[in-house]
């Protein structure tokens, strides 16, 4: 911490701290807890175990949103580990008496997309959840990160969590994206530039005239990757566009505590003259969308780009790591990425699946069709987003070029469900990993924003969308 | 939890950076309600690659009853499941060696009594070199030493608090309730003033 002034982070750790525990970890008070069902069975059991109450019902929501069906819902085996996994959860929420978002309910949906949505992500707190794209809710200027099990039965019991302070860093992004580029495309190229732990051990602020002027939702999707960056933590400051984004939500405060809390949300940006122990910067003026070839996050080219040469990285590890990567991902060396053929178009997850993705991915599927090779499936973030985009007619302009309408859940970002890729099987995929294995064992991912994925639909090849633009 | 003072043991090597945590457990096997048994999935894709001749580490002599794991950079990176540590300890594993770690799975694994060691690059290789070559390491939490056979021991550093608590398999739930509970609910007397917003049962 400087003299000269407080980031935010700072500002939002300080004011959470509720004992010191050792030179760099505090005992750190959590404002805020989403609960899913795959990874808090084993916290509820020990809360039970140790005969603990729950300390505050009324600081959590639990969803089901990792493992559930996208279609036939009626048709799922109440005998399935999925549906006992959920089971448990309604059971576990029914006894601590926290409010729960049943699947089919107007509220449900991935927990980072229904989180915002109900206003129950809020400036100035702390967030946490069993999932590391918690960092999501950083948008909205919370310090939000990921946590495991142990740590939820933690928060249950104590609505506390053992925390080192994290150093900060700043990433300024300037300049206008073009048309067919998003957001999607700035966090790629940002993951691309400083690596996928280029931000480890850090709180990560994103500052910038391009970060002002973007949504919330756009806030949104920049946030949330900032863990493929190795940061658990991605913050924008709370602004008018927060503000008005959440006015009204069914968990924002109402009359004079809503005053009250927008005043305590106007002393929360960095100081003008605080420090942050690391800085970087883009322009994104020229930014072409960015498509990955690898196995990580950071593995990404523009579309207009190759696949690296294995034999020109000088770093051993390094080298071995890329040609095993192009290797897992069946992609030449030193290739052109574009006209790669694909075999399933995933449009959906805590990235990418919330209303103004699906209307930029409905632009480029409107009145074209998907190739005859590709199965494509767009998957709501929630059931607003799936709702709102039924009354724009969104999911006709998608049924009608051959894509499948889906209901909400992570789907193929995490293929727990039954949307997965075969073995051998290739993906363009609006989620944020292309992990081995993640989309389905043996399957293959390629990492694009929501209007490249219904480019290369169409297409049936990774392509580049601004030759598509109308 | 149990407590880790030092082990003593062979470690099984893998050379590979980036293992993430979706490697070291798949996510179709997340759809369980337990923490123990979970071994038999860990690294389940690598163990039973069909096309692969080689055996995976941990299925080979000595190595299948390693206690230790050395590793590349940057292990454990990606999903929060704690799983993975679970599944680990599941075999076994009570220490992992490596340059960097995923900062969840770094910080699960203190929760489950394994011990991540950090260790810089040179230090690391050193240690990867005796663990291919089937050397027993030994890890000591009271000294903060990695001894490798015919080479100086390597200190590695480690939280104070972390370090304690791992020494004397202290619960970390418990100690909190014991030493904080008090003020736990004088923040939370204080926040409802500051921060009315926060608490439903203020008036909504
Ligand atoms: S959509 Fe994917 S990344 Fe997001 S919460 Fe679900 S599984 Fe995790």
């Amino acid at each position: 911490m400087s003299a000269k002034g407080k980031t935010l982070y700072e500002k939002i750790w300080d004011a959470h701290v509720v004992a010191p525990l050792s030179d760099d970890a505090s005992l750190i008070y959590i404002d805020r807890h989403l609960v899913q069902e795959v990874s808090s069975p084993q916290a509820f059991d020990g809360l039970i175990e140790r005969g603990l109450k729950l300390r505050r019902p009324d600081a959590h929501i639990a969803v089901p949103d990792h493992a559930v069906p996208t279609f036939d819902r009626g048709k799922t085996d109440p005998l399935s580990m999925t549906a006992k996994q959920v089971a448990r959860l309604e059971d576990n929420a029914r006894r601590f008496a926290i409010p729960y978002m049943a699947m089919g309910d107007d509220r449900h949906g991935i927990v980072h997309i229904i989180g915002p949505e109900l206003g129950f992500t809020l400036p100035g707190v702390t967030l946490v959840c069993g999932d590391s794209h918690t960092s999501t809710h950083g948008a909205f200027g919370a310090l939000a990160f990921g946590i495991g099990t142990s740590e939820c039965e933690c928060v249950f019991a104590t609505q506390t969590l053992r925390q080192s302070k994290l150093k900060t860093m700043r990433i300024e992004i300037t300049g206008t994206l073009q048309p067919g580029v998003s957001v999607k495309d700035v966090i790629l190229a940002i993951i691309a530039k400083i690596g996928t732990d280029g931000a480890k051990g850090y709180a990560v602020e994103y500052t910038g005239d391009t970060v002002r002027n973007m949504t919330m939702e756009e806030r949104m999707t920049l946030c949330n990757m900032s863990i493929e960056a190795g940061a658990r933590i991605g913050v924008v400051a709370p602004d008018e566009t927060t503000f008005a984004y959440l006015k009204g939500r069914d968990w924002s405060p109402t009359g004079d505590k809503w005053l009250q809390a927008v005043e305590a949300w106007r002393h929360l940006p960095s100081d003008p003259g605080a420090l942050f122990d690391k800085e970087t910067s883009i322009d994104v003026t020229d930014l072409a969308p960015q498509v990955s070839w690898g196995t990580t996050p950071a593995d990404c080219v523009p579309i207009t780009g190759q696949t690296p040469v294995s034999a020109l990285i000088k770093d051993q590890p390094a080298q071995e790591r890329v040609r095993q990567s192009l290797q897992y991902m069946d992609m030449p060396e030193g290739a052109n990425i574009e006209g790669t053929p694909i075999d399933q178009v995933f449009i959906g997850s805590c990235t990418n699946g919330r209303i103004e993705d699906l209307r930029r991915a409905a632009a480029i599927a409107k009145g074209r069709r998907v190739a005859d090779r590709v199965h494509a499936i767009v998957v709501p973030g929630s059931e607003a987003v799936r709702l709102q985009a039924e009354r724009e007619g969104l999911h006709e302009t998608f049924r009608q070029a051959g894509f499948q309408w889906r209901q909400p859940g992570c789907s193929m970002c995490v293929a727990m469900n039954d949307d997965r890729l075969k073995p051998g099987e290739r993906a363009a995929s609006t989620s944020n990993r292309n992990f081995e294995g993640r989309q389905g064992p043996g399957g293959r991912t390629h990492l694009v924003s929501p209007e490249m994925a219904a480019a290369a639909a169409i297409r049936g090849y990774l392509t580049d969308v601004r030759t598509m633009m109308r | 939890m149990r407590p880790f003072k030092t082990v003593t043991s062979v470690a099984a090597a893998i050379l590979q950076t980036d293992i993430d945590t979706d490697i070291i457990f798949p996510a179709r096997f997340l759809v369980t309600l337990d923490k123990k048994g979970l071994g038999k999935y860990a690294f389940y894709e690598w163990r039973h690659k069909r096309e692969s001749r080689d055996t995976f580490v941990l299925d080979k002599e000595p190595f299948s009853g390693a206690e230790i794991l050395v590793v590349g950079e940057k292990f454990g990176v990606g999903s929060s499941r704690e799983h993975a540590v679970w599944s680990l300890a599941d075999l076994g594993i009570r220490c992992i060696i490596a340059p960097s770690f995923g900062e969840i799975f770094y910080s699960n694994c203190f929760k489950n009594g394994v011990l991540p060691v950090t260790l810089p690059k040179d230090a690391h290789a050193h240690a990867m070199r005796a663990a291919q070559l089937g050397e027993t390491l030994h890890v000591d939490l009271i000294t903060n030493h990695v001894a490798i056979p015919g080479a100086e021991a390597i200190s590695f550093e480690i939280p104070a608090d972390r370090r304690l608590a791992l020494l004397n398999g202290l619960d970390e739930i418990g100690t909190i309730l014991a030493d904080h509970e008090h003020a736990i609910a004088s923040f939370e007397n204080r926040q409802r003033q500051s921060a009315p917003w926060l608490f439903s049962d203020t008036d909504f």
